[in-house]
């Protein structure tokens, strides 16, 4: 049986890659909604971890609609930056100031 | 045992991949990287019982949403030495942030421990003919009948705004007028001629 306290780990370690990911690709759009896609994919595995030990179906059902929420999440952002791209040229955040106040 | 064996096995390949994701050079190699990872955390989630969900997870994410991804990395033309400037200026910042959250976590898992270890007790073991995708479905269509339906509901908004963004007009577009397919008649389109036979020549 694989003891929760080393999914809950391997779940932060995911978590903090992910985080050290938005810092060190901060230029990039495409690169930080995949560092959220990994963020998510580790609040899940914190789920399915409870779920099993717990012996409650309750987290994958929970889990179940954090993927649905996720895929509409990815195909929106990505149409949004397929339209940045074809007005810009461009996917670099500090080309995006255009609200600048 | 060897479940737990396989579990450090594949979660240290993921903590890899997870890093391949954040260093990789190449969006499309991220991506790549990005699709290994959700391959392993389908087998990590076979080995706590979540078979459905790790199923679900390489048919939707590996299968669909990460070939949009790919389709998305080739088709947008970056310049990546440009977007990678900072990048090492940062990585000592990312390290930083990366070890305190990561500290944190392991301080709330291991010094608190949030009663964790009495929770081991009610794992049980499943009978062999004992089905994941039918619990989770009874669940689904009972009690979180109307959360399901508003996930659909999301993937409907998901669709229609993800076409209306990408939609465009271009100049010599050819469109069809619904307006004017409706009020076509057919004694606009069709003329008969009424004529005598004509001769075989």
């Amino acid at each position: 049986m694989i003891p929760l306290s080393h999914v809950l780990l391997l779940s932060g370690i995911l978590f903090s890659l992910s985080v050290a990911g938005i810092f060190i690709n901060r230029k990039n759009v495409l690169l930080l909604l995949m560092c959220i896609e990994l963020m998510l994919l580790s609040v899940n595995f914190n789920f399915i971890a409870f779920s099993h030990h717990l012996g409650d179906l309750a987290g994958q059902v929970f889990v179940f609609f954090i993927l649905t929420v996720a895929a509409a999440e990815s195909a929106i952002g990505l149409a949004i930056l397929v339209v940045l791209f074809r007005e810009r040229r461009s996917i670099n955040v500090e080309d995006l100031d255009a609200m600048r106040g | 045992m060897i479940v737990n064996v396989l579990f450090y096995v594949f979660g240290a390949i993921l903590v890899l991949t997870a890093l391949g994701v954040i260093t990789a050079r190449n969006p499309v190699h991220c991506a790549l990287f990005l699709v290994a990872a959700f391959l392993n955390s389908a087998v990590i989630w076979l080995l706590l019982q979540a078979e459905f969900l790790a199923l679900t997870l390489i048919v939707v994410y590996v299968g669909a949403v990460m070939v949009l991804w790919l389709f998305v990395v080739m088709m947008l033309d970056v310049d990546v030495e440009k977007l990678r400037q900072g990048f090492t200026r940062y990585a000592p910042l990312g390290a930083l942030i990366a070890l305190i959250v990561a500290a944190q976590i392991g301080l709330v898992v291991y010094v608190r421990k949030l009663g964790l270890d009495e929770t081991a007790a009610a794992v049980v073991d499943r009978p062999a003919d004992y089905s994941n995708t039918q619990e989770l479905g009874h669940l689904l269509y009972t009690q979180y009948l109307y959360p399901f339906e508003i996930a659909a509901v999301i993937l409907l908004v998901a669709i229609v705004a993800a076409i209306t963004l990408t939609m465009r007009d271009r100049p010599g577009q050819k469109v069809q007028d619904i307006g004017k397919q409706v009020a076509a008649r057919a004694k606009d389109r069709v003329r008969i001629v009424k004529m005598d036979a004509e001769a075989k020549q």
